[in-house]
């Protein structure tokens, strides 16, 4: 699904207005591509909840490292 | 009548440019309304006035440059009457005074990108609904300056820190601490939380050295003209990078105030609302002149410690590295453990590493007991 990866880049500009989307790599780290501190994580995860009402438990974090990740794990829970 | 002055905005910004007035004249005020946007060469800063009464006459107007404490508008107090001689005859022939006609609006993403941009909202014609300014309006009219602004931050920067490296003797203490108690305390109270109530590690680390620079007040307050006075409460400075690496990125530490009194989750909502204020340049003045002490988390994309500069005219600064699994002995075992290495830099006109050493292990044994926070 195209658009949840969609969906989650825009939220991520949200965040980190400075992304480009055709320099982010689908399969390295997010958060150091980004440079995402705790709290830009925090409010990337607050700002997807509004946009795609999925709330991510603090204990699934650890299995979301790369965009792909991501967008599995939402794939999955939508 | 009140002169209400263009107040502080942190020790290292000496003066601002009007961008806009929130009030007009007519208009009745309180103590703590944003009436004015400033801007810095740090960021967008809401003015906040500390008078009650009835906004009388605007005296300086969008688009000008200001020393801090320039009388920037008067007021009446509360039951004051101007006989009709006092009246300033501008102020009859045009009830509304100028800055009335000039208010248009401004979208908050086009006054983001006015701040980063270095561009004077006055100047920008606007093209949306009502003349309101929009973002392609800022980026039209900006042509160009980004480096500038990028340029002035820097050199703000280097003002405060070159004068806290000239006059303040740094002395500097660290110590590693065991995060297993506030680690596993957080993920039991954050288990129960939708993810907008979550807290995170940094909420406890203010939390904590809040409540130890309460004990250790040469730890809280401000080194001025040869002395120290210590504040009466703790307003935590915390220090936010400013997104932004094409603009040079940028750093700024605005006050969360009262954090002593504040459970865990009200510091972490105030911390997560600090943190966004700051980086869409709506940070109010009181928030950046009055910090006692400052706070630097470099957080879990960093290393592991930080020995910080303190920002004049404060006399302390608390330092946090990222937090990482380090071998631990306890109870005659040895057990992986998430621990954190938490530093002082500290004024030694005001205090000594005893005390410091006092204030740091106090920090710790708050850290260690994370359901008494």
């Amino acid at each position: 699904m195209e658009d949840i990866r969609a969906v989650v880049i825009a939220t991520l500009k949200k965040i980190a207005p400075e992304v480009e989307e055709q320099e982010l790599k689908d399969d390295s780290p997010l958060r150091s591509q980004v440079d995402l501190d705790s709290m830009d994580w925090l409010n990337f995860l607050i700002a997807l909840h509004g946009s795609l009402s999925i709330d991510i438990p603090e204990a699934d974090y650890a299995r979301l490292i790369t965009l792909s990740d991501l967008v599995d794990y939402l794939k999955t829970k939508i | 009548m009140i002169a209400f002055k263009l107040p502080s905005l942190g020790a290292d910004m000496d003066e601002g440019t009007l961008l806009e007035w929130r009030v007009k004249p007519g208009d009745q005020v309180k103590r703590g309304d944003v009436v004015a946007v400033v801007d810095t060469t740090k960021t967008a800063v809401d003015v906040e006035i500390w008078e009650t009464g009835t906004l009388f006459e605007i005296l300086v107007h969008p688009g000008e440059k200001i020393p801090v404490g320039t009388v920037i508008a008067t007021l009446l107090a509360p039951g004051e009457v101007l006989s009709p001689g006092e009246i300033p005859p501008a102020r009859i022939a045009e009830p509304a005074a100028t800055g009335v006609s000039q208010r248009r609006p401004v979208s908050p993403a086009a006054r983001k990108h006015a701040e980063e941009l270095g561009v004077n909202l006055d100047q920008v014609t606007g093209t949306g609904p009502g003349g309101a300014v929009t973002v392609e309006d800022v980026i039209k009219a900006a042509g160009g300056h980004p480096q500038d602004k990028a340029a002035d931050m820097r050199r703000t920067i280097a003002i405060a820190m070159s004068r806290s490296k000239r006059e303040i003797p740094h002395y500097y203490l660290s110590e590693t601490i065991a995060l297993g108690n506030a680690v596993a305390w957080l993920s039991k109270v954050n288990a129960d939380r939708p993810v907008i109530e979550r807290i995170l590690m940094a909420a406890l680390f203010l939390k904590a050295v809040a409540r130890a620079a309460g004990q250790y007040p040469e730890m809280n307050g401000f080194y001025r003209d040869g002395q120290f006075s210590q504040a009466a409460a703790v307003h935590v400075g915390v220090a936010i990078s400013l997104r932004g690496a094409a603009l040079g990125g940028g750093l700024i530490a605005p006050a969360l105030h009262d954090v002593a009194e504040k459970t865990p989750g009200e510091v972490m909502k105030g911390l997560s609302n600090l943190v966004q204020r700051a980086r869409a340049g709506s940070l109010k003045s009181s928030e950046l002149s009055d910090p006692t002490i400052t706070v630097t988390n470099l957080g879990d994309q960093g290393v592991e410690s930080v020995f910080g500069v303190i920002y004049p005219p404060q006399v302390a600064l608390v330092g946090f590295g990222r937090i990482c699994e380090r071998p631990w002995a306890l109870n005659g075992e040895i057990k992986l453990m998430p621990v954190v290495t938490a530093s002082l830099a500290a004024d030694h006109r005001v205090s000594d590493g005893h005390r410091g050493a006092l204030f740091l292990a106090r920090i710790r044994e708050l850290l260690l007991r994370p359901e008494d926070l």
